[in-house]
């Protein structure tokens, strides 16, 4: 290899170490599981302690909204064995909770599980299940049919 | 109107299917005849896909419920604009856009350059329909958007009903952004097939000279240019519309269409240098299909639900179609580049690491780290399920914001520096004398830019790593850059003016005409100066939540006060909204009224808020009314007060108009020589087909 190759050799090792590391120690820093309600009973003790992500339908009525801090319930039910976990949860984040955040919605809550059973998030994003998926997930019987 | 459409489908797919027939039977039996109407159903599956998507707009405009994506994204007292709009406002009508659009620059690539580039073209040809025909297909049997509105039971069959209204199309889609925004990202994400196309004819004819790069390199800034916008109006819609306070959120979405974007902005780097220098030629082949990869990816990642997105759509079966489709396209370009490397020798090596084509290397490795490691934050949820339990596997794993950011914060700034420095370096060799004369003055004027910053407004730019130390360095690297640029179109235009007598604006306007790609390449880096002045805002942004105020009541920030003076309730047939009225004082002076919103939608029953904003050069000032208290005699609101954001905004529209002034031809001169370029390289093509 020629001197001049070397020194773009030596030059982008350092660029993508550097880059690495960055990502290495970003990685580490901010990764955090991604759970349903009940993946998140499954594992247990190791939940504790964890930066978590959890995913479940908001209970109808269970929102009790407050400036400060809002409380409720997420749902999942497991599709193989039936069994419905719910978790309560109360958000402490500074940013609003987003416009889709209500009743049935899918919300993915952010932070971490505590002792008491209780998930206190810092930040959450909700997904708007459809209308039909929501009355189905209601029991709501089919509208009847349209002359046209 | 759905019997037509469904017919202009299943004909788009037969036809799209005969045009690569006939394009690739006609090269293997050189029947010109065949060859030729091959081009024909190429134009064909154009009308076809256009009488398709006419169809569904007439549905969504006549309101025709009978049809399941009408009725799930329209309603009857839907503004028809937003009608029209929700042909792309879901999962079906998106894609059938996305294959719209392919087939319109099919249909106009083949018209355009059917008569210059005979034979290249039916191997284009071939390309283009290859890309259509898997969207003709899934629009077709997988997600057809002319199904009917119905309930399936538990036998399987369909119990068919019309409902008497839509469910609505999503409140936050209901913006006029929402109406430009997913055609600007599509005609993007669409527009970067037609480079890969070009690529792939280029290699099986093994025309692998001029021909094929200048036209790539038009296209990629077509389509670069269209992503470019859809990402910065996306960015504006998610600011004015998600009332978080922000525009850009490292969500799945949004690296999606970041990622196809950063690897064109490497690809119109390196391609420089395969024609001035004529090097890197494999490398931007693998760039080419990298971008037409990770578009599919991009639409990929949208649609199927795979990561979980606040804009993806509920999970569906058209991934494991796109996963396939994308890994085949990407096996037979790399097997096909792997076979034609004898003709991809390079002409010229690197000799100094101080030089024009090294810059343009170190620029393209990291656009391309970035790339992956957003790529990589991106799907990881996915990788590490798939990972062996072993392994550490089995469980998803996310990353959020701040990986991103501090991956591609110091990327950003490095390649700020790359901007300013990379164009005046020489090729070759730049020379000591060279980089004192060049850059000297730009440094220090960064630098002193940067020590009054500490003293006034008195940014403390510790600890290291921090935000405010990165946005600190980032305005004295964007001054640095802008002095560079400045000093060029300054020496530029003293010349001019010096040797034509005109007077030094009409210099620096014909200096950028007579070299449009050299000129609007400085504006777009101007662009990108001032989007980085406004991001490095981001960093000194202020938030207040959680104020509860009633009428008469006040809050302050800074400079500021804020007065409720009114709350009221407004009703329209699409929405009821609560709205709040509050006076804004700055240094006691009454400055502006406001006026957020808190909307309820009728149909989809989803309630959304709508952010008030006033922008000034220096800061916006940004409120949302999240809601009245529980006993209703109180708004709850947010502010935010967020530097510099509208430099974000004007960048970007400098951004776009120095692409369209690159895009521009020469101001006499240069197309005498151009022409003589393409006659040769015509010529080429002959003894190459003979």
């Amino acid at each position: 290899m020629k001197r001049r190759q070397i020194k773009f050799v030596i030059g982008s090792l350092v660029i993508v170490v550097s880059l690495a590391f960055l990502a290495f120690t970003g990685f580490q820093d901010n990764k955090a599981y991604y759970q349903n309600v009940s993946e998140l009973y499954a594992t247990k003790d190791k939940a504790f302690g964890r930066n978590l992500r959890v995913e479940g339908d908001v209970v109808a009525g269970s929102i009790q909204r407050a400036a400060k801090q809002t409380k409720f319930v997420i749902s999942h039910t497991d599709a193989k064995t039936n069994e419905t976990h719910t978790l309560p949860v109360t958000y402490v984040g500074s940013d609003p909770l987003p416009d889709t955040f209500r009743d049935y919605a899918q919300a993915v809550v952010e932070g971490s599980y505590h002792q008491d059973g209780v998930f206190v998030a810092k930040s959450m994003t909700a997904k708007c299940a459809s209308k039909y998926e929501k009355e189905k997930a209601a029991g709501i019987t089919l509208p009847p049919v349209t002359e046209n | 109107m759905v019997q037509v459409g469904q017919f202009a489908l299943a004909l788009a797919f037969v036809v799209t299917a005969y045009s690569i027939a006939a394009s690739l039977v006609g090269i293997r039996l050189k029947n010109d005849k065949l060859i030729a109407s091959g081009k024909h159903a190429a134009v064909a599956t154009f009308v076809c896909v256009s009488l398709a998507i006419a169809s569904l707009g007439y549905l969504f405009v006549s309101s025709d419920f009978s049809v399941a994506y009408v009725a799930g994204h329209s309603n009857r007292d839907l503004p028809v604009y937003f009608k029209i709009a929700s042909i792309w406002g879901g999962q079906e009508g998106s894609l059938l856009f996305w294959g719209w659009l392919l087939t319109l620059y099919s249909a106009l690539v083949v018209a355009q350059n059917w008569r210059k580039h005979t034979s290249m073209m039916p191997y284009v040809t071939a390309v283009l329909m290859g890309t259509s025909l898997f969207f003709t297909a899934m629009h077709l049997f997988v997600a057809n958007p002319f199904h009917l509105s119905g309930v399936a039971l538990a036998d399987g069959s369909q119990n068919l009903f019309t409902p008497r209204d839509g469910t609505g199309l999503n409140p936050l889609l209901q913006d006029w952004l929402m109406v430009i925004h997913p055609p600007m990202l599509y005609l993007g994400f669409v527009g970067f097939v037609v480079p890969f196309a070009f690529a792939m004819a280029a290699l099986l004819t093994r025309q692998l000279g001029d021909t094929w790069i200048r036209i790539t390199r038009r296209w990629t800034m077509i389509a670069w240019f269209f992503l470019g916008t859809g990402v910065m109006l996306g960015g504006n819609w998610a600011y004015h519309e998600l009332g978080w306070g922000g525009f850009w959120a490292w969500d799945p979405v949004e690296n999606a269409s970041l990622m196809p974007w950063l690897i064109g902005t490497a690809f119109l780097h390196s391609v420089m240098v395969q024609e001035k220098k004529g090097m890197l030629k494999v490398w931007n082949i693998v760039l080419v299909t990298l971008a037409y990869t990770m578009s599919l990816v991009g639409t990929w990642l949208t649609r199927s639900g795979i990561v979980n997105s606040v804009h993806a759509f509920a999970a569906s079966p058209i991934g494991g179609y796109f996963l396939a489709f994308i890994l085949v396209g990407l096996a037979s370009a790399l097997y096909l580049l792997y076979d034609r490397l004898p003709y991809l020798k390079s002409e010229n090596e690197m000799e100094s690491v101080v030089s024009r084509e090294s810059s343009f290397l170190f620029n393209n490795l990291i656009l391309l780290a970035s790339c992956f490691a957003v790529f990589w934050g991106t799907m990881f949820p996915v990788i590490s399920e798939s990972m062996p339990t072993w392994m550490g596997g089995g469980e998803r794993v996310t990353v959020n914001a701040p990986y991103f950011n501090k991956v591609n914060v110091p990327i950003a700034i490095f390649l700020m520096f790359l901007t300013g420095v990379g164009p005046l370096l020489a090729w070759r060799k730049a020379s000591t004398n060279s980089l004192k004369r060049n850059f000297l003055i730009p440094s220090l004027v960064g630098a002193g830019v940067g020590v009054v910053l500490l003293f006034w407004p008195g940014i403390r730019p510790w600890p290291l790593g921090s935000g405010e130390f990165y946005a600190w360095v980032a305005i004295m690297m964007s001054t640095f850059v802008a002095g560079t640029i400045f000093r060029e179109f300054y020496k530029g235009a003293r010349a001019r003016a010096y040797g034509t007598g005109e007077n030094f604006v009409a210099a620096v306007v014909n200096l950028t005409l007579r070299n449009t790609r050299r000129y609007g390449g400085y504006i777009i880096h101007f662009g990108f100066v001032l989007l980085f002045v406004g991001w490095s805002g981001q960093a000194f942004k202020v938030d207040m939540a959680g104020i509860e105020a009633g009428i008469g009541d006040t809050f302050a920030l800074r400079q500021y006060v804020f007065r409720v003076d009114d709350l009221t309730v407004a009703d329209t047939p699409n929405y009821t909204a609560e709205r709040a009225s509050v006076s804004v004082f700055e240094n006691g002076k009454k400055v502006a009224i406001m006026h957020p919103e808190h909307r309820n939608y009728k149909a989809s029953q989803q309630p959304t808020t709508e952010v008030s904003l006033r922008s000034t050069a220096k800061e916006d000032l940004y409120l949302v009314f999240q809601g009245p208290t529980p006993d209703g005699s109180k708004a709850i609101l947010q502010l935010y007060l967020n530097p510099l954001v509208a430099w974000v905004w004007i960048g970007g529209v400098v951004l776009g108009l120095g692409t369209l002034i690159a895009m521009l031809p020469n101001k006499q001169g240069v197309p005498e020589k151009r022409r003589r370029a393409v006659k040769s390289d015509e010529v080429k093509e002959v003894e190459a087909v003979s």
